[in-house]
């Protein structure tokens, strides 16, 4: 059984950190659909891949969390990612292996992947 | 739905946006391969006209649209296989909803990936409501409870990615064995 006492040095690790991550109203935000409908179509495995990869690339200034059915059903699941000052780009139909891209590309570099978007799907 | 852990996922929402303080979420499967899901919650419950309803697929709490498909898909399926679903609540006591399934019966939905639903529902949900999982087979018995994570941690988010890795290496010590395995 894993202990609770290495929680303990886990927090400690955090808290000295933790001065430079006092500002999270400056947080780049991903937003995940999970409602029946994201999760029916598989927004979990979505969601787990982008904590992995913000875990693997330390990313500090990243916050996931979830929204409910926003009526788009059809194009889930569904993700939004928010960087403060920018506009809100919604990303579609993902599936995990999606999501390192809109990592690399999209959250450390600044660049959404414009063909996962919310726009470039309804042009299909 | 395509497995257990989905409707796992789903139905505890449901406690979730009832406001629970605590959700327990039990996975007990007997010697005949039966499983009982139990989603427990001291949220803020629903009126008996309310709750005799939530099976049909044209009743929600959402005011955006008509439709709620959780509890229907949930019943539906776990009838398909010759079990049922029970829900029981009282407006202030919260929800009790429990289902069966013949894990035997071949319209069952495989169990699916418990383990990421239950460390999802942790994640995505940090600061409140805290979850009590409880999983048994014959001979064995698994349980995590966030209370304890949470008082380890003190002012430490729950969703910190160090924490999450930790509790994604705890959760699927214990329940794996029970859960995962055929």
């Amino acid at each position: 059984m894993k202990s609770i006492a290495e929680l303990e040095a886990i927090r400690q690790k955090t808290l000295e950190r933790v001065s430079y991550r006092k500002d999270a109203d400056n947080d780049i935000r991903v937003v995940v659909g999970m409602a029946t409908c994201g999760i029916a179509a598989g927004a979990r495995p979505v969601m787990l891949t982008f904590m992995d990869e913000i875990r693997k690339r330390n990313l500090q200034n990243v916050t996931v969390s979830q929204t409910g059915c926003i009526g788009m059903c059809r194009l889930e699941p569904m993700v939004d990612v928010i960087v403060p000052g920018k506009e809100k780009v919604t990303y579609v139909n993902l599936n995990p292996d999606m999501v390192p891209r809109i990592v690399t590309e999209h959250i450390v570099n600044g660049n959404p992947v414009m063909e996962y978007t919310i726009g470039a799907a309804e042009k299909k | 739905m395509r497995d257990l852990s989905m409707h796992v996922l789903d139905i505890a929402q449901n406690s979730v946006k009832a406001q629970a303080g605590l959700i327990t979420i039990t996975l007990a499967r007997d010697a005949d391969d039966w499983l009982t899901l139990t989603v427990r919650d001291d949220g803020c419950g629903m009126t008996p006209e309310f709750a005799a309803k939530v099976t049909d697929p044209f009743t929600t709490t959402r005011t955006t649209r008509k439709v709620g498909l959780g509890i229907p898909l949930l019943k539906e399926n776990a009838e398909r296989t010759g079990g049922m679903v029970v829900i029981r609540s009282a407006p202030g006591r919260g929800t009790v909803l429990t289902a069966t399934f013949n894990l035997r019966h071949i319209d069952c939905p495989p169990m699916g990936r418990m383990c990421d639903t239950l460390l999802t529902l942790v994640v995505m949900n940090p600061d409140k409501p805290d979850f009590l999982f409880e999983a048994s087979r014959p001979g064995r018995e698994a349980s995590f409870d966030t209370r304890a994570v949470r008082e380890a941690l003190g002012e430490v988010p729950m969703n910190t990615p160090d924490v999450t890795d930790w509790m994604r290496q705890a959760i699927e010590e214990e329940f794996k064995p029970i859960l995962e395995v055929s």
